[in-house]
């Protein structure tokens, strides 16, 4: 009798962590059904190689958003990913005990400030002093929202590496920094870039700190000194324009955001397959 | 030819807390030494001090000499990674660089140094597999990551990895509490084999194996040297109550 209380007990918690998993994962098949059903009708080649039309005109497409969406992200990593990575590898290595800590703690604050506050700061230090928008403007803000994000994860993996390893090398003879980069960084290597990627999909979404930097450009982009067209930009202006044709293409440049995230997310986990860390 | 190694008042701390008051201990070249004692007790910090390992650890200070071939190890100015490849260590649970193959597990210390050449890494990193009784067991899977090999072969691996930058000492950290009885029974059979080249610190829980594979035998206790002496007579005629008691196993 108490066996079979016990069986039934397991199958009715098993099924509730089923249900939680699915409870979990159902928001985000909405979205993305939802996505799909309202965007792909106004999907097609030329959605991607052509530029916006003027309003009246159907057809058009978002190709100088995504093209100022990679820029801006490429741009966003050359700021965000040294700085993090370098920063992080500080953290987790670092034998000091106040800095870390104090960086640690600024790094928890920046991560949760709203991300149009970076906005408003590369605005001051880069906008103003140019005098005008630009994509190093919008890249600029990207990459310091990337900073913490990255410099937490790398923190976090470095961390992870069994100090039995560092101990190995050091007992080789290695110096230090060459324990950390040679031992240490392949082994957190994965993590680090998952880490990396979990960056670079939230800052592909940022509008915010993107509209007084790089404010947006209904034609291709004319140098990194110049404002520039992006993805969350064209989805904003299309979203809040009256009109039914600008509204599909919203969606559907809101469906290649996502896609182009998950592509990426998708590659890095590929790359660095079959290399995570075993103990 | 393996050197010997001087110890002399060495005091470790951790913090404010005083680990090991003042050993001094001869290991002889050419031997085995082995460091015995209940845990706690100090006698990894002991060797882990001989190779200038204590240090990495934040919060840990070192005072005394370690004398290698004359030279203090501790003196201002020597500088503790060159310290560290005189001084190999193996530790006690099997580490190979998990990113690394078997064969760059073995050779990460030579391209430390500067070997570059493809044919002489070869040919070292083949030495130091046989030396360390491995190579048989490998020769065809040099390509194969370190850590897909059993617990053994991993030690003996790390065996090989230290061996191969060619120092004059070896540590062993408790190298075989991990291991399977058989795997023990290699690595103690090749700790002989190895005395004929290198000088041996072997740190082990185990008192039949220091009985085994030692000339010498150190016992530890609450970070003082109570006894050192020849293993022989360290176990059969103890000439400290605290040795006996520990070597017939009325405590620890």
């Amino acid at each position: 009798m108490r066996s079979i209380a016990r069986r039934l007990l397991s199958v009715v918690m098993s099924g509730l962590t089923f249900l939680a998993a699915i409870v979990v994962i159902c928001p985000l098949l909405l979205i993305l059904g939802f996505l799909v059903y309202q965007g792909i009708s106004a999907i097609n080649v030329d959605f991607f190689i052509h530029l916006p039309k003027p309003v009246g005109e159907p057809g058009g497409g978002v190709a100088n958003a995504i093209v100022g969406s990679l820029i801006m992200i490429g741009l966003a990593v050359c700021v965000g990913l040294p700085i993090g990575i370098l920063g992080g590898v500080y953290l987790a290595e670092s034998r000091d005990p106040r800095l870390p800590w104090i960086v640690r703690f600024i790094a928890d604050v920046l991560n949760g400030v709203p991300s149009i506050v970076f906005g408003i700061f590369a605005y001051t230090i880069i906008v103003l002093p140019m005098r005008r928008f630009s994509a190093l403007a919008g890249g600029f803000a990207l990459g310091i929202i990337m900073v913490p994000i990255v410099l937490r994860t790398t923190e976090e993996m470095v961390r992870l590496v069994p100090n039995s390893l560092r101990e190995a090398g050091l007992g080789l003879g290695l110096p230090r920094w060459k324990v950390t980069l040679r031992i240490v960084l392949p082994v957190a290597r994965a993590g680090i870039i998952t880490g990396v990627m979990v960056a670079v999909a939230r800052i592909a979404g940022e509008t915010a700190p993107l509209l007084f930097t790089a404010l947006g450009n209904r034609f291709w982009h004319q140098g990194l000194d110049q404002p520039i067209a992006a993805l969350p930009l064209q989805i904003y202006a299309y979203a809040i324009a009256p009109y039914d044709d600008w509204h599909r293409q919203a969606w559907a440049a809101a469906l290649v955001l996502i896609t182009l995230v998950f592509i990426a997310s998708l590659a890095a986990r590929l790359a660095t397959r079959g290399r995570v860390a075993t103990r | 030819m393996g050197d010997g190694i001087y110890v002399k008042d060495l005091r470790a701390w951790f913090g404010d807390t005083l680990v090991l008051r003042g050993v001094e201990l001869t290991i002889a070249p050419n031997a085995v030494t082995a460091i015995i004692g209940p845990s706690g007790c100090g006698k990894s910090t002991f060797i882990r001090c001989v190779n200038r390992m204590h240090e990495t650890v934040p919060g840990a200070r070192v005072s005394g000499q370690v004398l290698l071939s004359g030279e203090d190890l501790y003196a201002p100015g020597v500088d503790a990674v060159e310290v560290r490849r005189r001084v190999g260590m193996v530790f006690q649970k099997p580490n190979p660089f998990p990113t690394m193959s078997v064969f760059d597990n073995v050779a990460a210390g030579l391209r430390l140094a500067g070997v570059r050449r493809r044919a002489r890494l070869q040919e070292e990193v083949e030495r130091a597999l046989r030396h360390a009784a491995l190579w048989d067991e490998v020769k065809d899977d040099l390509d194969k990551s370190g850590v897909s090999l059993s617990g053994g072969q991993q030690q003996r691996l790390c065996i090989a990895r230290a061996l191969a930058v060619e120092p004059q000492i070896l540590l062993m950290d408790e190298p075989c509490s991990a291991l399977d009885p058989i795997a023990t029974a290699k690595i103690e059979e090749l700790v002989h084999d190895l005395k004929k080249e290198l000088t041996i610190a072997i740190v082990t829980h185990n008192m039949q194996q220091a009985a085994r594979v030692s000339e010498w035998t150190g016992f530890f206790l609450m970070g003082e040297l109570v006894e050192f002496g020849v293993t022989k007579e360290l176990f059969t005629a103890p000439r400290e109550r605290r040795t006996e008691d520990y070597v017939t196993g009325r405590f620890g």
